[in-house]
């Protein structure tokens, strides 16, 4: 294999006992030093992939190598290797900070002066240094994190594995988040794998993405590369008959791609300001109602369309479960 | 892999003992409630005439072992049960996913819910003394050792209950259907002598009869089963406690 390649994924599946596949046939590599992110929405098995690369899942088949590892028949091996922050808080929240990265050190065998150090080290990577003897409870979602990421960071794994690393944080808060992932992937050679429903997040954080949707991988490659494949700029139109319309936009030449979801057609092109009257008109001769229509740079909320029909909002079903909790937060709130 | 990591379950000791001693609430709650039943029962029933109470004994002399047992054994069920609540916020993940073989993990577990509940029963003995209660120094030696037996059995059971259950809803079921009643037969509050045959058979299936009756052979001086009895079933029962649990905490899955 070559010596690059950190993470080495050949057609990994899990199925759960009630048959439901969760990640189907899924290959990729990571290499060294990259920050690599799986980006897909809820249920699309971007943790089902990380519980297995982290062995605490088996395959149902396919294998995976963790740092030369193999998940199956080593998995003390990749359990040395890396590091994980979880989706959901994983701290014992009545010790102390410290005494939550020295439980970590001690059960990853660090002795004596060795792990006293390296806790006041990733204390300070992460600017908790001054609150190491607080009780984690009275720390907020953000420290947290914080924390966790440190104490991921405690053994000096070479892979670090984010689930989510930003889930219900807020919007300051997250970005500060962004900022110390960046440094530590950039400061402490380590490989990052995060998994986000989050658009921004992998674009401004991520050297390469793989989107997933319903198990599957879809496509895997740098934001921009993804961005550019659907066009160098979009035009998104809202319109009364998308699919007649796309028909018939797909015969123009300087269309490169076009797709639709629902009433909103997306256009790939170059130049698009100045395509804006062409497709009015073209839209008139075929009788086709436009409601609105607007130009931008590709997004990858475009690509996610494009590569799999679905917008990423519809596949999440979050949105509702949201309202549900921000319903009876206000409820509460009056009674 | 080694499978006996020390440093690991010295750690997971430490942190049992470290929430145990932080967690004052519970900590009062769970030598409060012995002491009313020791005080309460004790005086209450002091002048009720039991048979299987032999002379110069009196009523709190044969509940006090009795007391002790409870506390070791509904502490102990807690501590193995407490996966459950790692389960819940996430922290058992932080220790699944650690290269520590899940034998270090249990090992850890059992001697931190035992260290917990040794030291209630100890408070209690201690009460105990104040009450009057005569121990005597050999008498306590062996009496830690029927409470290490019977705190160890009891966390495996806590560890066997807590990889049944996705969370806590069922334990209140568990206590109420199977420990108390098991805990009643076992002559933890009355003697044996005064039961119909029927619940005199159930009594003497009960495990618990024997740990409750080894603690009282050790610490008071009577009993009504013969110590090596005691002491051969509750090892038997110890040991097939702690390697299901075990075995059923080892293939769990997050």
């Amino acid at each position: 294999m070559d010596d690059s390649v950190v993470i080495h994924v050949e057609n990994l599946t899990k199925v759960f006992e009630d048959s439901f596949k969760a990640v189907d046939n899924v290959s990729f590599d990571i290499r060294r030093n990259e920050m690599f992110g799986l980006l897909g929405p809820n249920g699309a098995g971007k943790t089902t992939t990380i519980k297995m690369l982290s062995t605490l899942l088996k395959p149902t088949s396919g294998k995976a190598v963790v740092d030369g590892h193999e998940t199956m028949k080593d998995p003390d091996g990749v359990r040395k290797s890396i590091g994980i922050v979880f989706q959901d808080p994983a701290l014992d929240d009545e010790l102390t900070a410290y005494e939550n990265l020295d439980f970590h050190a001690r059960m990853y065998n660090m002795k004596g002066t060795h792990r006293r150090e390296r806790i006041s080290e990733v204390l300070k990577l992460v600017d908790l240094q001054d609150r190491a003897d607080v009780i984690v409870k009275k720390y907020s979602s953000g420290m947290k994190r914080r924390l966790e990421i440190a104490r991921g960071l405690m053994h000096y794994p070479k892979v670090l594995f984010l689930d989510e690393p930003t889930l219900g944080l807020d919007a300051q808060t997250r970005r500060s988040i962004w900022d110390y992932v960046a440094r530590i992937n950039k400061e402490q050679d380590v490989t990052v794998l995060l998994t986000t429903h989050y658009m921004d997040e992998a674009d401004f954080l991520c050297d390469r993405i793989a989107i997933m949707d319903r198990g599957r991988l879809v496509i895997v490659d740098s934001p921009e590369n993804l961005k550019s494949s659907i066009g160098s700029d979009v035009i998104t139109v809202q319109c009364s008959d998308p699919a007649e319309f796309s028909d018939r936009l797909k015969k123009e030449d300087w269309v490169e791609n076009v797709k639709f979801h629902e009433s909103m057609l997306i256009v790939g092109t170059k130049h698009s300001a100045e395509r804006i009257p062409e497709v009015v008109n073209i839209a008139r001769d075929i009788g086709v109602r436009v409601d609105s229509i607007e130009t931008r740079k590709p997004t990858l909320e475009d690509v996610f369309l494009h590569y799999t029909g679905t917008r990423m909002r519809d596949t999440e079903p979050n949105t509702a479960e949201r309202m549900k909790n921000m319903h009876r937060q206000l409820t509460r709130r009056f009674r | 892999m080694t499978l006996i990591d020390r440093q690991a379950i010295y750690v997971i000791w430490l942190r049992d003992v470290k929430r145990f001693v932080r967690a004052r609430s519970r900590l009062l709650g769970n030598i409060v409630q012995p002491f009313f039943f020791l005080s309460i029962l004790g005086f209450g029933l002091g002048s009720a005439i039991f048979p299987g109470i032999p002379s110069g004994y009196r009523f709190i002399d044969f509940l006090t072992p009795g007391i002790v047992a409870m506390a070791v054994l509904f502490s102990s069920i807690f501590s193995g049960v407490s996966v459950l609540w790692d389960k819940q916020f996430g922290f058992l993940q932080e220790v699944l996913v650690a290269p520590v073989s899940r034998l270090s993990i249990v090992i850890g577990r059992i001697l931190g819910g035992a260290t917990t509940a040794l030291v209630q029963g100890f408070v209690i003995l201690a009460i105990a003394l104040v009450l009057g209660v005569k121990i005597s120094l050999i008498g306590f030696t062996a009496g830690v050792l029927f409470m290490l037996l019977l705190a160890f059995s009891a966390v495996g059971f806590g560890l066997i209950v807590a990889s049944q259950m996705e969370d806590f809803h069922g334990f209140q079921l568990i206590m109420n259907l199977i420990i108390f009643p098991l805990f009643f037969l076992s002559s933890a509050v009355f003697p044996l002598e005064g039961l119909p045959y029927w619940l005199k058979i159930v009594a003497y299936l009960n495990p618990l009869t024997y740990g409750v009756d080894g603690l009282r052979s050790s610490l008071v001086g009577f009993s009504s089963i013969p110590v090596w009895m005691d002491l051969s079933v509750l090892l038997a029962f110890c040991l097939i406690m702690v390697s299901v649990g075990s075995y059923l905490f080892g293939i769990s899955e997050v």
